[in-house]
């Protein structure tokens, strides 16, 4: 059943190629507009990498998450999703797991090459990629929680961010404490532990957030 | 012979926003009955079939599913009840065989390619079922979201004017998959102004008020 799910999200994602790639460029955009802006002052842009590429993973995530439920909620398959035998959770968990791997996974994959911009060694880039591939499930399992409160409302986009963002600031803190940490040459590990930490409590409790929060958005 | 109650509702009412749409409502449905609601618009008849399915909660009263309370049935309920509302659920991404194994498979019921493909030709799509819903026409569309009334295998059906947009053979088609569900002891509840005149079954009518 949550093969299901993830099977036809991922489809759907794919017959709709354009929207992937819009959320990439932008991050990728985003990150290189810093460097462009700031010229070549290397110790400047190094410390403040870790920083801007975190935030505009963030910012990235935030273009794709109107998306999660919208689109099934417009053509009622979402209403057929609140039908089905199972528990609503998982069923929200195939979907998040799809958004990730859809929006999240790609900005995850190039953040090593746009940190190239930013002067960074190999090792900080090594932490940055582990950092956000631990840290993005959290990105996508609150925003479902702030995309299914949102759902059918006018406006809807702004809301989301304002809701959500605040929500991000721990994977954003400790996200870019790792990174920061092995510029430094200190131990990122204490971060990526808390932010690990952090991934699962969010897998615990948003996906039942999220159930409730469409239930009552879909009345 | 006198067929067991499946479902019962007792004294239910509806409340949207301020107003309330109905109040008192009492029904008991043996199987192979077949309800018509009928009202005028903004009578509350949606909000009937979507407290039916528990998509709405209702401001009072209790329905009951085979004796018990459909709040304390959990997830199981839904395996008796197929809901199609004014958006039929269709992916415009998908093709009508597409559509139709994933609405299957995410109630639990996985159909091959050539079953689908078999269901579809009876729902007038033969060499339409590989194009992309959105190809398709609007009463096509809901050719594909009612196909799925033939391979859900559910007890109650609440369909809510599912005749829109229709033609007369499909609604003729319409007519006797309900015929048939009734005959093997379901229980259809529609949400529609035009009459069915069905053959057989037992035919009861249910008029809102505003």
């Amino acid at each position: 059943m949550l093969r299901w799910i993830v099977w036809r999200d991922l489809t759907l994602a794919w017959r709709r190629r354009a929207d992937i790639l819009s959320t990439v460029f932008f991050f990728i955009i985003v990150v290189s507009l810093f460097p462009l802006g700031i010229g070549p002052e290397t110790q400047l842009l190094r410390s403040i990498a870790p920083g801007i590429i975190w935030v505009a993973a963030l910012l990235a995530s935030m273009l794709s998450l109107n998306r999660l439920f919208a689109n099934d909620h417009q053509d009622g398959t979402l209403e057929q999703l609140l039908l089905t035998p199972q528990p609503l959770f998982l069923v929200v968990l195939g979907k998040v797991l799809a958004h990730w791997i859809v929006s999240e996974v790609p900005l995850v994959l190039v953040a090593p090459l746009v940190g190239l911009q930013f002067d960074l060694e190999t090792e900080t880039l090594r932490i940055l990629l582990i950092s956000l591939l631990v840290g993005t499930p959290v990105l996508s399992l609150i925003g479902s929680v702030g995309a299914a409160l949102t759902l059918g409302l006018r406006g809807g986009g702004v809301l989301i961010s304002l809701l959500v963002l605040p929500l991000y600031i721990p994977a954003l803190i400790f996200g870019s404490g790792a990174v920061e940490a092995s510029i430094m040459g200190t131990a990122p590990a204490p971060h990526l532990s808390l932010l690990g930490a952090f991934a699962i409590v969010s897998l615990i409790f948003s996906p039942w957030a999220t159930a409730a929060a469409l239930r009552i958005s879909v009345e | 012979m006198v067929a067991p109650t499946l479902l019962e509702v007792s004294k239910l009412g509806c409340v949207r926003g301020d107003r309330r749409l109905f109040s008192g409502l009492d029904l008991a449905l043996p199987a192979g009955t077949f309800l018509q609601v009928t009202g005028p618009n903004g009578s509350g008849k949606t909000s009937l079939l979507r407290i039916l399915c528990r998509l709405l909660a209702p401001a009072e009263g209790e329905i009951k599913w085979q004796g018990e309370d459909i709040r304390s049935l959990g997830e199981e309920y839904f395996t008796s009840v197929t809901y199609l509302g004014h958006r039929h659920g269709v992916k415009d991404e998908f093709s009508g065989i597409e559509n139709l194994r994933i609405s299957n498979a995410l109630n639990g019921i996985e159909i091959s390619n050539e079953r689908a493909r078999g269901v579809l030709e009876r729902m007038g799509l033969a060499g339409r079922d590989s194009l992309p819903a959105r190809l398709l026409s609007e009463g096509q569309r809901r050719r594909v979201a009612l196909a799925r009334l033939l391979t859900c295998g559910t007890k109650l059906w609440l369909l809510d004017e599912v005749m829109t947009s229709l033609d007369k053979g499909a609604i003729a088609l319409i007519r006797s998959l309900i015929e048939e569900h009734l005959a093997g002891g379901g229980i259809a509840i529609v949400a529609t102004h035009q009459d069915l005149e069905l053959k057989t079954g037992s035919i009861e009518r249910l008029e809102l008020a505003t």
